[in-house]
This record gives C-alpha cells, sequence and structure tokens, in this order.
C-alpha cells in the first residue's frame, strides 16, 4: 500500500477521532500546553522587557538571554528538565514539556520587547515628559503603544516555536500531536506518522498565520509593520528565532 | 552529579559525537549555501520573485523539525539523507533573506562607478557586489549555522544526532543517567559559541579591507 493511502486510511479510521487517544484531544492537549506555555512567558517576559526598555537598565541580561536562547538546544531544555520535575504532581511528562516551553518562549518576547520600548524615538519621550507626564505615564500612554507591534511579533515568533517545539513532549511522555510521530515510529505505522506530521504541521502554520492577523489587526494606524523576520545585521548574529 | 567521570568514561564516543555533528551541521550549511546562492542572486534581480521564494521557503521554516523528519522516513529511512534534507530546508530562509540583504546593501554610487568603469553584469556581481555583501551574508551563515547546530540534537530521535545522542540517552534513563542529558546540551551549546566565532574570523580574512578601523 502507498504511503499516501496509509496516511489516508489512518485519518478516515474513525476510531483515530474518539477519546483520550483521538486526533481532537491531542489537538487540544497541544494547544493547551503551548497556550499555558506562551503566556506564562509573557506574564514574566513583557514587564521585564518593559522595565528595562523604560528605565534603560540591566541592558546586558536582554542580550544574554536572547543569545542563550538561540544557542539553547530545546530537545536539550527538555532532557534537562524531565529529572527534575519526576516528584511533582500532575500527568507524566506536562511540567517538563510546559517547562521547557516556558524557557524557550522567554527570549523572543523579551528581545521585542525590550528592542520595541528602547526604539521609541528619544525626542516622542522628551516631548511627553516636557509635557508633564511622568516614568509611569511616559511607558503607559507613549511607548507601550508605539512598541505594541515589536511586542506582539515577539509573541507570535515565540508561540510558533513553543508550537513545534510541543511536539517533542511526546519524548516524555506527554500528549498533544506529537505523540502521533512517535508512537507511529515504535509500532512502524507510516500512516499515523505522517498523520501526525501533517496535524503537527498544519497546525504551526495555522499558529503563524493566525498571530499574523493579530499582529496586523493590533498595529497602530499608520504605522509600519514590524518585519516578518529581521535580516539580522552584520555583526550580530543573534535574536532569529530558530525553527524546532 | 559527576560530569567529569562522564566526560572521562565517554571520551572517545564524544569525539565521535563532535564528529558527526560538525559534519551533519557543515553539510547542512553548506548544501543550503549553494542552493540559496542561486535563489538569493535571482530575487535581488528580479525583485518579483522575493514574494514567492521567501513564501514557500518561509512555510519550510515553519514545519515543526520532528514533523518534517517524520514527513521523509518512509521515502528516505532513518538516514542522513533525511536528517540533511529536514536541516538544509531550514538554512534555506535565513541565507536566502541575507543574500537578498547583503546585495542589496551595496551603494547605488558604487554600483554606477563599476558600471562606469566597463564592468560587465557578471563582472560586476563577483567583483563589487559579493565582496561588498559579504558582512550580512556572513551573518546569515552565523545564524544558519547556529539553528542547525542546535536542530542536529533533534536527529537523534531519527538516529543520526551528534550529541543529541547523548541527551537521547540520558533521556531514556530515567534520570538515572543526567551527566549524559547534562553534557550533550553543553556540548552542543559549545560548539554552538565555537562556531560562531570561526565564522566571524572567516568574516575578518574575507573582508581585509574593513579591519584597521574607521580612517
Amino acid at each position: 500500500m502507498g504511503v499516501l493511502q496509509e496516511l489516508w486510511g489512518w485519518l478516515a479510521d474513525p476510531t483515530n477521532w474518539r477519546g483520550v487517544e483521538g486526533i481532537p484531544n491531542r489537538v487540544f492537549e497541544h494547544v493547551q500546553i503551548s497556550l499555558y506555555a506562551t503566556c506564562a512567558a509573557a506574564l514574566v517576559a513583557i514587564p521585564v522587557g518593559l522595565y528595562i526598555g523604560h528605565a534603560r537598565r540591566f541592558e546586558f541580561t536582554v542580550v544574554s538571554v536572547g543569545n542563550i536562547g538561540r544557542a539553547l538546544p530545546s530537545f536539550g531544555v527538555l532532557a534537562l528538565v524531565f529529572p527534575l520535575t519526576f516528584h511533582l504532581p500532575g500527568e507524566i511528562g506536562f511540567w517538563p514539556t510546559l517547562i521547557a516551553l516556558f524557557v524557550l518562549a522567554i527570549p523572543p518576547i523579551l528581545t521585542n520587547t525590550y528592542t520595541g520600548i528602547k526604539g521609541v524615538d528619544r525626542d516622542v519621550v522628551e516631548a511627553a515628559r516636557g509635557m508633564g507626564l511622568t516614568g509611569g505615564g511616559i511607558l503607559r500612554t507613549i511607548e507601550l503603544p508605539l512598541a505594541r507591534p515589536l511586542i506582539v511579533a515577539g509573541l507570535r515568533t515565540a508561540a510558533v516555536q513553543v508550537v513545534a517545539t510541543a511536539t517533542l513532549g511526546a519524548v516524555v511522555g506527554w500528549g498533544g500531536l506529537g505523540r502521533f510521530i512517535i508512537d507511529g515510529f515504535a509500532v512502524r505505522d507510516e500512516g499515523q506518522i505522517l498523520g501526525g506530521a501533517l496535524l503537527v504541521a498544519l497546525l504551526a502554520v495555522a499558529t503563524e498565520v493566525a498571530l499574523a492577523l493579530l499582529e496586523r489587526a493590533t498595529a497602530p494606524r499608520g504605522a509600519t509593520r514590524a518585519p516578518e523576520l529581521e535580516v539580522v545585521p552584520a555583526g550580530s548574529a543573534w535574536g532569529f528565532r530558530a525553527p524546532q | 552529579m559527576d560530569l567529569l567521570g562522564w566526560i572521562d568514561a565517554n571520551r572517545e564516543e564524544i569525539v565521535a559525537r563532535l564528529y558527526e555533528h560538525v559534519e551533519l551541521t557543515g553539510l547542512a550549511v553548506a548544501l543550503g549555501f549553494v542552493i540559496s546562492f542561486p535563489f538569493g542572486v535571482l530575487a535581488h534581480r528580479r525583485r518579483r520573485l522575493y514574494g514567492p521564494i521567501a513564501g514557500v521557503t518561509g512555510l519550510l521554516y515553519t514545519i515543526p523539525s520532528l514533523a518534517l523528519f517524520a514527513f521523509l522516513v518512509p521515502y528516505t529511512g532513518l538516514s542522513t539523507t533525511t536528517a540533511e534534507i529536514g536541516l538544509v530546508s531550514y538554512t534555506l530562509l535565513i541565507l536566502i533573506r541575507n543574500i537578498v540583504a547583503g546585495l542589496d546593501s551595496v551603494p547605488t554610487d558604487v554600483l554606477e562607478a563599476a558600471r562606469g568603469m566597463g564592468y560587465s553584469r557578471r563582472q560586476l556581481l563577483w567583483r563589487v557586489q559579493l565582496p561588498l555583501a559579504v558582512p550580512v551574508i556572513v551573518a546569515g551563515i552565523r545564524i544558519a549555522t547556529v539553528t542547525t547546530i542546535g536542530l542536529v540534537t533533534v536527529t537523534a530521535l531519527i538516529g543520526k544526532g551528534g550529541f543529541g545522542i547523548f541527551i537521547l540517552q540520558g533521556l531514556r534513563a530515567f534520570g538515572n543517567n543526567n551527566e549524559a542529558t547534562v553534557m550533550g546540551a553543553l556540548l552542543s551549546i559549545a560548539l554552538a559559541v565555537a562556531a560562531d566565532a570561526v565564522l566571524v574570523v572567516c568574516e575578518r580574512l574575507l573582508t581585509p579591507w574593513a579591519r584597521g578601523g574607521a580612517a
């Protein structure tokens, strides 16, 4: 039987669409853990990025986090966290996957928030200060709105990376769509491997598209959109999103 | 955790895995560059084609690596070919973007001057545009290299992996071989940092005129 027929056979089998091991539940698990990780990372990285960008203090930490994030193999993070979370309650694989995804989502959000705030025209900030706005007011009414496109772009980068990496959660026993790929390899079921791969790829692309639309919707009127993927200037090889 | 003991006990395998990791990475970046170069030049000359080229390579970039490897296994098996197809496809977007940006960065005055001196289009590309684009192109190669070194660890799941094999060994031991995991990750990071440094030196050697700072 051809590979595509196996794929079709797997997708068309109604038993693959039911229950805990069914496709809908695996999609749900995948989206759920990705959402938790991205939101948790945003809750930490956005305030820190805002503070560092606004106060211009501890700026080296952003650069370091970005550099390390680039070189950090996501597979390695997952494996490192795995033994540390044995005693935590909850389903097997949940915590290592969540923590690894959280760690991976931090650098792009932090870097973009910081860059966005720092990139706000100093003249605009000075003008606002001259008009009597204080630090907090400047951050809220001037810097944050102007930095928003870049912050959302950072969230998008992080979310796509997280959705892609959540696939690896199956290696440590978590569910999600990676389950089909890992289990498919284990039992040499090509239909299942391809089905899982197809669903993960679709989910990653859907995440990218959905967040690109969000990015466009939240951009202030008249502002130029943040570049999809920045071309990194010569001399700074870091700060680029890695595929996972 | 006894990391030094682990290193001592696995000295030979570390060297073998280092070799494998470098080989997988080097081949992927080299092949990626050979593919990206004509596309980058083409996209620079025919701007209309840039959108489609960036779109296709961007799509490849979004597909999770494990999924991409899974797609390929039925056709190419658990082989180096499978690993390389995946690794190469992730380098394309980065390399093409930076090749185009590098060629774009050459000032128009310089191009005009070279044309006025009678340079043909080919001479212009090889003698003027490419040398001046080297810093931006090398920046792309650096990113592609560092990214690929991290991705190689994932290929452990399809039987390759370089230092990723250590990570997988540690993972499979359920906490009884954490040294392998930690060292696998650390070695991979160290290799990424080292490779980046080597490429910076290469860039300096390729652009001798940029040395000595601003006059």
